[in-house]
């Protein structure tokens, strides 16, 4: 099981504020360990955001992704207290789903 | 659907964080800034700065505060021991500005320990963590984080924004103070290095990386708060013991074993030196 996610959603204005911090570990297929065998891929590769219920973004992400990456996204026509639910697949099938809700 | 949301995506800004890095000098100052400004920074290393903002306000070592809570607050050992029986100086499970007040003197273990030890220590007394197996990986690579790495992390973050403020009332403690600031300028090796030779006096710097003067608070500090901290290279966790053992290793010096008293020393120093800055870490670096 993936680790948490760390959200923080803010409203900034009439632009909600969302930012997303993931637990992964992002390999690339293309290192190799310190026996000389290739590390297999792994990475997050769909990501959605769904706001107050409404689906606002539906990302595939690949390995140029960093570890342990940082999202941001910028949400207009959201309010206080709506609810962010963010989603993570990887290509293990790995999956994490996370939830906020958006402060003053 | 009445009250249609018009959820716009203003900017969907992906910002991996770090991949981004070669596409993100979109917002760059003006060029004509560069040539005036007397007290510019080194071009580069304002860069570096300005990335290091933008990072600091998403430091991944928040996911390993995470774990290390998790593992402070629900790991038991044999017998049901937890970290709540660990006292960090400031009472039994207190972990709130303990970081900040470390090194002390602990008279149960008739020891001056840093922040890293001492936990390593109650780890091994508590929770059943042997110390051979700590001191087998002690410092995190790319397949694997320490527990203690993340319980150290979680710790130091319980002390964000409170003043440090190590003890130097135990005879022990200024002791460690003594002999700290007496390896600080301590010159040997092939190199003839001492740590006083990159962070005795103000900018210095190796490459691009500015090296704080430790015998300044206001500099100290920067050292201090810098680790435990989340490095971008290569992307894991790594402790004031990692960095100190790393600095022996580029003056070409022994290393030093894990937890050794020298270095305990060694922070003890930097610590009293930093005493009454504000820490606010857990650092990120590059």
């Amino acid at each position: 099981m993936a680790d948490p996610m760390k959200i923080r959603a803010q409203m900034k204005g009439d632009t909600a504020e969302i930012r997303v911090l993931m637990s992964h570990a992002m390999e690339t297929g293309q290192r190799k360990d310190n026996a000389g065998a290739t590390v297999p891929a792994h990475f997050i590769q769909a990501i959605t955001v769904d706001v107050g219920g409404k689906r606002v973004i539906q990302g595939q992400t690949s390995t140029s992704v960093s570890r342990n990456p940082v999202f941001g996204f910028k949400v207009k026509g959201a309010k206080v207290g709506d609810k962010v639910v963010i989603h993570w697949e990887d290509n293990k099938g790995d999956k994490r789903t996370d939830e906020a809700v958006i402060a003053a | 659907m009445k009250q249609r949301l018009s959820t716009l995506m203003v900017a969907a800004v992906m910002t991996a964080s770090f991949a981004a890095h070669a596409q993100q000098p979109a917002k760059k100052a003006p060029p004509p800034a560069k040539a005036a400004a007397p007290a510019k920074k080194e071009g580069i290393t304002a860069e570096f700065e300005k990335f290091r903002e933008v990072l600091e306000e998403d430091n991944p070592a928040e996911l390993f505060e995470a774990k290390g809570e998790d593992i402070w607050k629900n790991k038991k050992g044999p017998g049901g021991a937890t970290m709540a029986q660990c006292d960090l100086g400031l009472g039994a499970g207190v972990v709130k500005g303990a970081y900040v007040q470390m090194p002390r003197w602990f008279a149960d273990v008739g020891q001056v320990m840093d922040a890293e030890r001492r936990i390593v220590h109650c780890m091994v007394k508590y929770l059943g963590y042997k110390e051979e197996d700590i001191r087998k990986q002690p410092f995190s690579n790319d397949q694997r984080t320490p527990d203690h790495v993340s319980v150290i992390t979680y710790v130091a973050a319980q002390s964000r924004n409170l003043k440090i403020a190590a003890p130097q009332k135990h005879a022990k403690e200024i002791e460690a103070y003594r002999i700290g600031k007496e390896i600080f300028a301590y010159r040997a090796g092939p190199y003839d290095f001492s740590c006083a030779t990159c962070h005795g006096d103000d900018g210095k710097r190796i490459r691009t990386q500015d090296l704080p003067n430790l015998r300044k608070p206001a500099e100290a500090v920067k050292a201090y708060q810098g680790w435990p901290g989340y490095r971008m290279t290569g992307g894991f966790m790594l402790t004031q013991q990692w960095r100190m053992n790393d600095c022996f290793r580029q003056q070409r010096f022994p290393e030093p074993t894990y937890l050794s008293d020298s270095i305990t020393a060694l922070l003890a120093y930097m610590t009293v030196t930093a005493n009454g800055q504000v820490y606010k870490g857990p650092g990120i670096k590059r």
